[in-house]
């Protein structure tokens, strides 16, 4: 025992927890991750980098269900997200059998922000290098919830909102452009916020669509089509832009 | 004996293990076994030595408008009455309400514990545990201590969002959902005019004129109870006590006395 009691994460001479600090620069490093929140659904979208040719795109999904109402999107290190993933999962189905009951979003965001809360403040352990985008419905309510835990431990539920790579630039245009969608505009909603800052295409993005009835990963052409949409949303706008003063 | 104190630990653990980290399990209670050539016989012997016959009668079931809880109010240690007026219906908190059989120490402090975590986890999830959870937290813990001597047969009874519960949880670790249980040594009486009297559909006048009428006759043929008959109701609102009557004086209200008339009546003998 004691030699795990040489602590990594301590505290700085000013109250910073060093260690948590870089494992969110891990994080600013990482593929950029949307989630958004609509009265009837709940989107993530997660930038893929261009697959290798030789690699099997299948078994890279960055998007996660953690149970059947319950999904998962991270950015940061991919490996300690495994550690994390499998044992939220563990945890929904044992919260399903000591009380019969499919966890709430809020409960296993708690569960997770707590473990990753656990391992900055042990001995001989380096924190998660990740924040989680966690979504679902609730069991009886129905509703639909977005949630954001980071390395520190701390999680707040959120209309909409980003992590990973940046993640500012995604968050100003959520806050500029966020209103109260359903269905398929709170899609195209994530899908614009996520391409103005990933190369446009189904390739490069990957999106997933929790409803009350479950998960569904989007195929990459009804992405390629939506972007084109957006595509052409955009130029109608710039055109209308144009125009005006020539009326004039 | 380890016992479960989780309702009383304080958030984080002294000595940050790595072990800590890596299980998500936490070890059962156990305690020292002793060395004999034929264990199984002596924890039979064991279990006969310490089992009570759970001298009570309780019963619960749910109806169309609820949950009727009854129990009689005798505490026997063998042929001795040690109490007449043990409150055998223990208030988990204002919508769920358990009963004992058993031990009665085993029973109170269990059902205290089980009041704590439901508290427990009101507090952390912002909601109302269901009958559900709160019968299977108990069954669990039961179960964990499963052959180390504890005597609990109760009925976890309550409203929940899905509507009324019902659940039987013994110290054997048996967990059952139902719509109607009587547990104790009075219950075979019991059974016999609850089963025969029960209809879904009663008012709750008719309800719990059945159940006391089921611990009345309990207690009239089992020895090990008596006393007082306790009849609560667990609605939507939570719990509420009906009443509670003197088995004794329930007697004449069912048998009421006769005025009987008189062939020959004695007449006194003046003198010797």
């Amino acid at each position: 025992m004691a030699r795990y009691d040489r602590a990594i994460t301590v505290f700085s001479p000013d109250g910073h927890l060093f260690q948590v600090e870089y494992a969110l620069e891990a994080v600013r490093k990482g593929n950029a991750a949307v989630g958004v929140r609509g009265t009837d659904i709940v989107v993530l979208g997660v930038e893929k980098k261009s697959a290798a040719k030789l690699q099997d795109s299948r078994s890279v999904r960055k998007i996660v269900n953690l149970d059947d109402h319950i999904a998962l999107a991270c950015a940061g290190l991919k490996a300690d997200a495994r550690v994390l993933i499998n044992r939220a999962r563990i945890e929904c189905q044992s919260h399903r059998l000591t009380v019969e009951d499919p966890v709430t979003v809020e409960y296993i965001t708690r569960y997770i922000a707590g473990l990753q809360q656990k391992y900055t403040q042990s001995g001989g352990v380096r924190p998660f290098g990740l924040s989680t985008l966690i979504v679902g419905f609730d069991p009886y309510s129905g509703v639909p919830s977005l949630y954001q835990t980071d390395p520190s431990g701390t999680f707040s539920a959120w209309k909409a909102n980003a992590t990973g790579r940046n993640s500012n630039s995604i968050r100003e245009f959520l806050e500029k452009n966020y209103k109260e969608t359903s269905g398929q505009e709170t899609i195209k909603l994530a899908i614009r916020a996520l391409l103005e800052v990933v190369e446009s295409g189904g390739k490069n993005i990957e999106v997933a669509v929790m409803t009350k009835e479950g998960l569904r990963q989007l195929e990459e052409a009804e992405i390629d089509a939506i972007a084109a949409e957006i595509e052409a949303e955009k130029e109608a706008a710039e055109a209308a832009k144009k125009a005006p003063p020539k009326e004039k | 004996m380890k016992l479960d104190t989780s309702g009383l630990e304080s958030a984080a653990p002294v000595w940050g293990a790595p072990s800590e980290l890596v299980d998500g399990f936490s070890a059962a209670p156990s305690f020292e076994v002793p060395n004999t050539t034929d264990f199984d016989g002596f924890q039979k012997e064991a279990i006969q030595m310490v089992k009570p016959a759970k001298g009570t009668t309780t019963l619960a079931f749910i109806f169309k408008e609820g949950v009727m809880v009854a129990a009689d109010s005798r505490a026997s240690m063998g042929g001795y009455i040690s109490s007449q007026s043990v409150k055998k219906i223990i208030e988990i908190n204002p919508y769920m309400l358990g009963t004992m059989a058993g031990g009665a120490a085993d029973c109170q402090f269990w059902h205290r514990n089980l009041g704590i975590k439901c508290r427990l986890h009101e507090l952390a999830n912002k909601r109302r545990i269901s009958v559900t959870g709160a019968s299977k937290l108990l069954a669990n813990i039961l179960y964990s201590y499963r052959g180390m001597g504890l005597s609990v047969g109760t009925m976890i009874a309550g409203w929940d969002e899905t509507g009324p519960g019902l659940y039987y949880v013994d110290s054997e670790g048996g967990r059952l959902k139902g719509m109607r249980f009587s547990v104790g040594s009075g219950s075979p009486y019991a059974y016999g005019v609850l089963d025969n009297g029960y209809r879904y559909d009663m008012s709750v006048k008719e309800a719990a004129e059945l159940a006391r009428r089921s611990i009345y006759h309990a207690t009239f043929r089992d020895g090990a109870s008596g006393g007082v008959a306790s009849v609560y109701y667990v609605g939507p609102n939570g719990w509420k006590k009906l009443s509670g009557d003197d088995v004794g004086e329930l007697h004449y209200n069912y048998y009421p006395v006769m005025p009987s008339t008189v062939e020959q009546e004695m007449v006194e003998v003046a003198g010797a």
